[in-house]
């Protein structure tokens, strides 16, 4: 009985605690968009943001877009030309990298390639007092490093999944028409037909975008919010990949279910 | 004197505060005046650091009264408070430099945030600040190429870059060789000076702080137990002054942290 209780005290806490946090991301959220001003005026500050950001982290997405489009060259055909439609290849890597496996696995990597990164650095401006130091300087650290950081993520990222996009299907290519011979114009010409700007592109982009912010956020959050210690920081950052890669996850099937319905 | 309330530049009058149900402040009266080095002194954990924040505004009191330049900090919003703060000047403990930018840029952040200045006259002043903490020759070294004792002086130069008119110390002195330390003192006097500024500082080295401040005052369990000048100080019959500036184990602060009797802990009959 004893033990019940306690267990049950246990789970509360974690829920309000749970809560408590949601609360505190939600009105952080509010306060980095109320902030936004200065990445905006001084935009130099953004633009370092997105060079450490997004230009930092394109040879990882350029190199995983490139496997991840050879890969589904080689399961695609050979599953394709068991029925035939060897030639639709283009098709199915292109769907595959537009509608979901580019914005899936280029946040993935962005969130612990980027996402890591900045949690890391806000943690540590923390930990060694530069938050609050620029905060005496009656310099507001939310304007100054978070809101930056939070804009060069929502801007790089979708760029970012474009590139990993572009390279996927530069992969499918390589594989499907250089190495194992599929018709060239078949493969481009069906792709070009069956791929809709709007469906498949353009929603692709939207669950980027959300990513984007979704991930910038956790990242900033969890820099702001963690204990100024060693050991606060390194549990931050983990905290940063593991929320990322779920809130990406779970997103992404919301959004699917709304865009892609048949 | 330390006490002279009229003509106070910062003031606090039965302060307390409390971190949750543990009160760390229990009614505390400080004044400073304008022109003054002021020491606050005490053991590690009595609340020294806490007033400094409070001071700053980085903390709001539980009850009492916080004046800086005539303002009740608890009536200050964001606004008045960042009004305040850029007249203010603070150095951390382990000074806190902005480790993404060079010594320069550190220094040159509080004008290129606040001030329109052109950037040559910016970089004028920079290297007066630099200059007065004799680091003109390092402005292009990036804070981890810097020693202890020379990024605590870079960051005194960015908090006094603005020509503040209170500066606020954090343990000036902790983990300084024998010769920083010396410089470190004799700047936060020069400097004060020359600005005509107040200062306050927080610290445990007593030698070094009776060389350089005006008046003291001791904090301990969250109140403040003794105060006066260097002089006095030195001739107090104070015991937990007189335990204090001649370093002893054991006085009115206790050399053992509250535990029960030995042979009881030693026999299991405690766990205390």
């Amino acid at each position: 009985m004893n033990g019940a209780t306690t267990l049950l005290r246990r789970i509360g806490a974690r829920v309000v605690e749970g809560v408590w946090r949601v609360g505190f991301a939600a009105r952080f959220f509010m306060l980095v968009l109320l902030y936004s001003g200065q990445s905006l005026t001084r935009i130099h500050l953004t633009i370092r943001e997105i060079y450490f950001s997004g230009v930092l982290s394109l040879l990882i997405i350029v190199v995983s877009g490139l496997f991840v489009g050879m890969v589904l060259g080689l399961q695609g055909y050979e599953t394709l030309q068991r029925y035939g439609a060897a030639e639709s290849l283009g098709v199915l890597v292109a769907l595959s990298l537009a509608r979901e496996l580019g914005p899936v696995v280029a946040g993935l990597l962005f969130a612990s390639r980027a996402g890591s990164a900045v949690t890391a650095e806000i943690g540590l401006m923390k930990t060694t007092e530069q938050l609050k130091a620029m905060d005496m300087m009656a310099v507001s650290p939310i304007a100054r490093v978070v809101a930056p950081r939070f804009w060069g993520g929502v801007i790089s990222m979708p760029l970012l999944v474009a590139i990993f996009s572009a390279m996927g299907v530069f992969g499918g290519w390589l594989i499907g028409v250089v190495f194992i011979g599929v018709d060239e114009g078949a493969f481009w010409s069906q792709m070009q037909a069956a791929v809709d700007f709007r469906y498949d592109i353009a929603n692709g982009m939207i669950k980027s975008v959300v990513f984007a912010v979704a991930v910038s956020l956790i990242a900033v959050f969890e820099g702001y919010d963690c204990t100024p210690t060693a050991e606060g920081v390194s549990r931050a950052i983990t905290r940063t990949v593991v929320s990322s890669a779920l809130a990406i996850l779970a997103l992404d099937f919301v959004l699917t279910s709304f865009m892609f319905r048949g | 004197m330390g006490a002279d309330v009229d003509n106070a530049f910062v003031s606090l009058e039965g302060v307390r505060f409390s971190y949750g149900d543990r009160e760390i402040l229990k009614g505390v009266d400080l004044s400073v005046r304008r022109g003054q080095v002021v020491a606050i002194m005490g053991g590690s954990g009595c609340g020294k650091t806490t007033l400094l924040r409070l001071i700053g505004g980085q903390l709001r009191a539980s009850s009492g009264r916080i004046e800086v330049a005539g303002h009740d900090l608890s009536r200050l919003g964001r606004k008045g408070l960042y009004a305040l703060r850029r007249r203010m000047g603070m150095l951390f403990q382990f000074g806190a430099l902005f480790t993404d930018m060079s010594v320069f840029d550190n220094v040159a952040f509080p004008l290129r945030e606040h001030t329109d200045l052109p950037a040559e006259t910016i970089r004028d002043l920079v290297l007066m600040k630099l200059n007065a903490v004799g680091l003109r020759g390092a402005e292009r070294l990036q804070p981890a190429e810097l020693s202890g004792g020379m990024a605590r002086r870079v960051a005194l130069a960015r908090a006094v870059a603005l020509d503040p008119m209170l500066i606020m110390y954090d343990e000036p002195f902790a983990g300084l060789d024998p010769i920083s330390l010396g410089v470190i003192g004799q700047l936060i006097r020069r400097l004060n000076d020359a600005l005509g500024a107040s200062s306050i500082m927080v610290t445990h080295d007593v030698h070094e702080s009776l060389e350089i401040v005006d008046y003291i005052y001791f904090v301990a369990d969250g109140r403040i137990v003794a105060q006066g000048t260097p002089d006095e100080i030195r001739a107090s019959k104070d015991p937990f002054v007189h335990q204090f500036v001649y370093a002893e184990a054991d006085g009115p602060v206790p050399f053992h942290y509250p535990a029960a009797p030995m042979g009881e802990h030693l026999l299991g009959r405690s766990t205390a």
